[in-house]
């Protein structure tokens, strides 16, 4: 393992469903780097297939060819209990992705126990205390709180293994803009207090402009470009689409709604 | 010019096992033939006011106003049938997601021709006739052959422009839309909210737009009502966001991050219970 080199690397990505005459070729020979304690982004709109690299990295979905190394080690396959302690996602539904019917500390708990690590109750009072949650909180069930504090718990059992990578779909846009900033304010002193690696996918340009270095766009499985989050800002992307969507991420005007195209 | 909708006072409760909730708490607004806009984060009662002005509150839910007239007739004491009358032929409602609301075993050009049928005495044939028309004005290209499509095989934008179709063909005289275009993509909401643009300009209908995102609403409406817990916080003329001065109003705005304005945490709500009164 070496410290120098990149915390992800991602060589010729391709993900498939499907066979024969319904097969769908969802992501297209995507290569990327991450660095050690970087926030990288993709961005695009649905079926677009960040989503897919994000679940493919995490080997949620099994159909992928290319390489794929987490800190200098390839994947394989199949989960295995070190890469998985390593990384960890965070998804968009705080009300789909807890089980109505475990406890916060049911929630919390069934990582360490997967995970066989010590001093459980301690550990999960200070994930509570870390996503500013107070210890009131632990007997509770997801539906007696509000959709900011289960993102917050989400967030909760993803760092309660001390990973090093976490994988973030949409983290935010189920939720309020007013909690989204909390979450967002969160997830960065999260990420500076202990040098997290991010990799986060998001339809929303400036939410992702906040919190990643770099930024890649895709559209149909395929990078379209890859560009600094300062570039994204001054609007100097180079391609159409990029263009296209950003200038549909402002506000409405009916003349740029007027002049969309369709990009295959 | 008197309004098209005047409401004075609404209120929205709803009966729980914890006790009476008070969902809405005494909003008034008159809408003339203009886009008015409604924000608010969840649970705000944005779009209970909307249900409420189409008297289709949940079952344990009362609604009292001092005034919710349309256009001469007193909703509040008007009969079921009379409502039956307004709802969707004079006020209809586009939802958020077009696939929970369109029927997932009737092809969408029948769903159109039904809405058609339902408010005149046109026969089938017309009817069909009239939501070909109608797929085209939505701007969808092969008109005969999405009319033949079931809700699974269409997009969210088409599903989308397909709702519209179906609620502007008996040509009523306002639109509820709540969340009319967040489950779609950047660009397709853009495209849609063009679309409704258009329908309310060239037909001068009246439309609501309930929404939780303040900056597109506030771009695209005429006027907006900030709700926070039940009231309206403040009323916003068009191109004057900026220059918004309630507190709630100018949290929200700043609490998004912005493409232009870089800002390394983001400032935080900080909700005040002085701002409701009553």
């Amino acid at each position: 393992m070496s410290a120098a080199g990149p915390m992800i690397e991602v060589q010729n990505l391709n993900v498939t469903f499907g066979q024969g005459r319904t097969e769908l070729h969802a992501v297209r020979d995507v290569s990327f780097d991450i660095a050690r304690g970087e926030s990288f982004g993709l961005v695009g709109e649905s079926g677009s297939g960040k989503s897919t690299v994000l679940r493919a990295i995490s080997r949620l979905s099994g159909n992928w060819t290319g390489t794929v190394r987490i800190d200098g080690a390839e994947l394989g396959r199949r989960r295995d209990r070190t890469t998985a302690r390593q990384m960890q996602m965070v998804f968009q539904d705080p009300y789909g992705s807890l089980h109505p019917r475990h406890t916060i500390n049911d929630i919390l708990m069934e990582p360490l126990e997967i995970h066989r690590m010590d001093r459980r109750g301690a550990r999960v009072l200070q994930a509570l205390d870390e996503v500013g949650l107070g210890i009131e909180m632990r007997f509770r069930y997801p539906y007696q709180i509000s959709g900011g504090q289960r993102q917050r718990i989400a967030i909760a059992r993803a760092l309660i293994l001390e990973p090093e990578i976490l994988l973030l779909d949409e983290p935010t846009s189920a939720l309020d803009v007013s909690v989204q900033a909390e979450i967002l304010n969160l997830l960065k002193t999260l990420q500076r207090e202990r040098g997290l690696t991010y990799l986060m996918v998001s339809h929303n340009l400036a939410v992702v402009a906040h919190m990643c270095e770099r930024v890649a766009v895709m559209n149909r499985g395929q990078f379209i470009e890859e560009l600094t989050t300062a570039q994204l800002r001054s609007g100097t992307p180079t391609q159409d689409y990029t263009r296209q969507l950003l200038s549909a991420s402002g506000q409405y005007s009916r003349d740029t709604a007027k002049s969309f195209v369709t990009f295959e | 010019m008197s309004p098209l909708l005047s409401v004075q006072d609404l209120r929205v409760t709803f009966d729980t096992h914890r006790g009476p909730v008070e969902a809405v708490r005494g909003v008034s607004f008159d809408l003339g033939r203009e886009r008015l806009g409604i924000v608010g984060e969840s649970g705000s009662g944005k779009s209970q006011t909307g249900r409420a002005l189409l008297r289709l509150s949940a079952a344990n839910g009362r609604v009292t106003a001092k005034r919710m007239e349309f256009d001469g007739i007193d909703l509040m004491t008007a009969s079921e049938r009379t409502l039956r009358a307004i709802r969707g032929a004079r006020i209809s409602m586009i939802m958020q997601d077009p696939r929970y609301s369109l029927n997932p075993v009737m092809k969408v050009g029948d769903q159109i021709a039904e809405a058609f049928r339902i408010h005149s005495t046109a026969d089938k044939r017309q009817a069909r006739a009239r939501a070909l028309e109608m797929l085209e004005t939505v701007q969808i290209r092969e008109p005969e052959k999405v009319y033949q499509m079931y809700p699974h095989q269409v997009s969210g934008g088409m599903g989308q422009r397909v709702m519209i179709a179906m609620m502007l063909i008996p040509n009523p005289d306002i639109i509820i839309a709540d969340e009319p275009t967040s489950a779609l993509d950047v660009t397709v909401q853009m495209q849609v909210l063009a679309l409704l643009d258009d329908m309310v300009r060239d037909r001068g209908m009246g439309l609501i737009l309930i929404s939780h995102d303040l900056n597109l609403v506030a771009s695209f409406c005429d006027r907006v009502l900030v709700m926070y817990a039940g009231q309206v916080m403040e009323v916003i003329e068009a191109g004057k966001l900026q220059n918004a001065q309630h507190p709630y109003t100018r949290g929200l705005l700043s609490c998004v991050p912005e493409l232009d304005h870089p800002q390394d945490m983001l400032p935080v709500l900080q909700r005040d219970p002085a701002w409701l009164t009553g």
